[in-house]
């Protein structure tokens, strides 16, 4: 069986320019992948073979055209998409029942820059119903296991994109950050996820769950890897009127300031949070964000202490405004337009009786949270004064950036916990996400990069952490320099899952 | 939170719940209003609210027509169509 499947993305580009593979044999080992461990890892819902090679075909003649990476950076490379983006004639169920057999009529922006880029974009990758949820765990279809351990949940919401990357059947898959749904799955399958900055990348063609908060991002090998394709899916589309008309800067070019000498951080400060080091702390996360700052130290970037004082209410405060708005756009899967239908004596009833029996138990609460804190008489108790929390929340990190360049934290406060350990108790499932939904509140970026692994234990594999890096709006650029020369200095990164 | 209801909120919703399903959710509800009731403890004196993090204003696009989604490919995915029309249950008598 041919091993390009294992291939980062820089090192299929390199192959596939040098002519030393094909476009068509790069997506046939990616099938053979899926093929053996996807019926255990179970990431994918469908997928669509003959279109995927048809792409790759057109691939094949473009390279030999002469057509380069420069030109089309992802030519011919493998890319798997979340359920929730809209890829023109496939299926896009956001692994919900109530879309029934849905299509989608047209190509999500990101869709489109992808394959302006030369992508092979195929699959639909299992999450999390309509992205609600920290394990996958939540979807109306299937079970995704995490490739390092099948009896652990992967992550979510976008935890079929990040199964999907650590058991190498494509280098890159693209989901979406509400609340931490890239970088959670991410670190707890040992891969690299980014959210961008909010308006940075169009939400044309994603699902919205929360308008305010949602973000598409890249899962990849390699910090380079996620740099590039961020770059691909990043700009200014006239169709997203919330994204920002900002140049969009060559995030590869930023890696290379990077690249030399032995302190290639040298002028750099970071901040460590003091309100996230009190207490509760997984004593391996603990270890590893130790050894992570003193690696920080040796590449000769300053560790400071800032503060976040109204982290503790971030959860809270998450908790009110997604639900909020997932309750006013989930209004339209109303049995009308699209989507499964329960037939009731008027339009009213066939609607609740559509709902009630196309959403599972975790949209329904929230949902029914949503419309409550809008409701009359708590609107004020609640979602405006959720609203302006979210204001003091974005202020700490704004005065903090005044410090630092970025900000260091677990990305999650344990490894991937046990299919089941939490889905009964949705408030602790909540709580999984602590670290990671401030970023989304104050509309910053962020990424997730491998840290280091649990020790193993009796019956126990090792299992992957995750660190967290924060960074300024639109500071992509000096984000990703930071995540690339620790990446590079840590053997992590180069660590494969037992299902790879 | 004693006031609520979760009867009469999902039916706000307009989404249909078993008895058995209202006492789950409702139970679980309550966990959470219970949570979340700390954001009373902030002090939001003075604080504007953020929609967004980065409000942009007055967007506006050039007037210029474009190829809209065809008419079929709209109805594509109906439940339930007939002569160009989505089909719902009769409104008035």
């Amino acid at each position: 069986m041919s091993q390009l499947h294992r291939l980062t993305l820089a090192e299929l580009t390199g192959r596939l320019g040098r002519r030393e593979c094909s476009a068509t044999e790069a997506l046939q080992s990616s099938l053979d992948q899926i093929a053996r461990v996807d019926g255990e890892v179970r990431a994918f819902m469908s997928l669509d073979a003959a279109d995927a090679r048809a792409q790759a075909e057109a691939a094949d003649r473009d390279l030999a055209a002469g057509v380069t990476h420069v030109q089309k950076p992802l030519l011919g490379v493998p890319v798997a998409l979340k359920d929730v983006l809209a890829h023109r004639g496939q299926p896009l169920n956001c692994s919900s029942k109530i879309l029934g057999t849905y299509r989608s009529p047209y190509d999500a922006t990101v869709v489109e820059r992808l394959k302006a880029a030369g992508a092979v974009v195929f699959g639909r990758l299992n999450m999390d119903e309509f992205a609600m949820g920290s394990s996958t765990e939540t979807s109306a279809f299937q079970r995704t296991l995490n490739p390092w351990d099948l009896t652990r949940i992967p992550g979510g919401s976008s935890g079929g994109c990040a199964a999907s990357v650590a058991s190498a059947m494509v280098p890159v898959s693209i989901g979406s950050d509400t609340g931490g749904s890239i970088r959670q799955p991410a670190a707890l399958c040992g891969v690299v996820g980014v959210k961008p900055t909010y308006g940075r990348v169009s939400r044309y063609g994603l699902t919205a769950f929360a308008s305010s908060l949602d973000q598409i991002g890249p899962f990849a090998r390699t910090v380079r890897d996620a740099a590039l394709v961020t770059g691909v899916v990043s700009g200014y589309d006239r169709r997203d009127s919330t994204s920002v008309p900002q140049p969009v800067p060559d995030y590869l070019s930023a890696l290379e300031v990077a690249g030399g000498g032995s302190r290639p951080l040298a002028g750099i400060r970071l901040g460590l949070a003091k309100e996230y080091m009190i207490g509760g702390l997984d004593a391996e996360v603990d270890a590893a964000m130790k050894a992570s700052v003193a690696r920080f130290i040796e590449l000769g970037a300053e560790v400071v202490e800032v503060s976040l004082p109204h982290s503790d209410y971030a959860a809270a405060t998450y908790y009110i405004i997604a639900p909020a708005e997932a309750s006013a756009n989930l209004a339209r899967f109303d049995g009308v337009r699209y989507g499964a239908r329960v037939e009731g004596r008027d339009p009213a009833e066939m609607n609740s009786k559509t709902r009630g029996a196309g959403f599972g138990a975790e949209v329904k609460r929230r949902i029914i949270l949503g419309t409550y804190v809008l409701s009359s008489g708590y609107y004020d108790a609640y979602y405006l004064r959720a609203q302006k929390v979210r204001t003091l929340i974005r202020r700490d990190f704004l005065q903090a950036f005044e410090k630092v360049d970025a900000i260091l934290t677990p990305t999650t406060p344990s490894a991937a916990f046990r299919v089941g350990e939490k889905s009964e108790d949705p408030l602790q499932m909540y709580l999984s996400d602590v670290f990671t939904i401030s970023c989304n509140l104050a509309g910053i970026c962020g990424i997730s990069v491998p840290c280091g692994f649990t020790a193993p234990k009796l019956g126990v594999p090792r299992l992957p952490l995750g660190l967290q890096l924060l960074g300024k709006p639109f500071g992509e650029e000096t984000m990703f320099r930071i995540a690339h020369a620790y990446e590079q200095s840590t053997p992590w990164h180069r660590e494969v899952s037992p299902m790879s | 939170m004693s006031d609520f209801n979760i009867h009469y909120v999902a039916k706000l919703a307009r989404i249909e719940l078993s008895p058995a399903e209202e006492e789950k959710l409702g139970t679980q509800l309550g966990h959470i209003l219970g949570y979340i009731a700390k954001l009373k403890e902030v002090d939001v004196t003075g604080v504007e609210a953020t929609a967004h993090a980065f409000p942009l204003v007055n967007v506006t696009r050039p007037d210029v027509a474009r190829e809209p989604l065809s008419h079929e490919a709209a109805l594509s995915n109906a439940p339930s169509r007939s002569g160009g029309l989505f089909v719902v249950p009769k409104i008035v008598e």
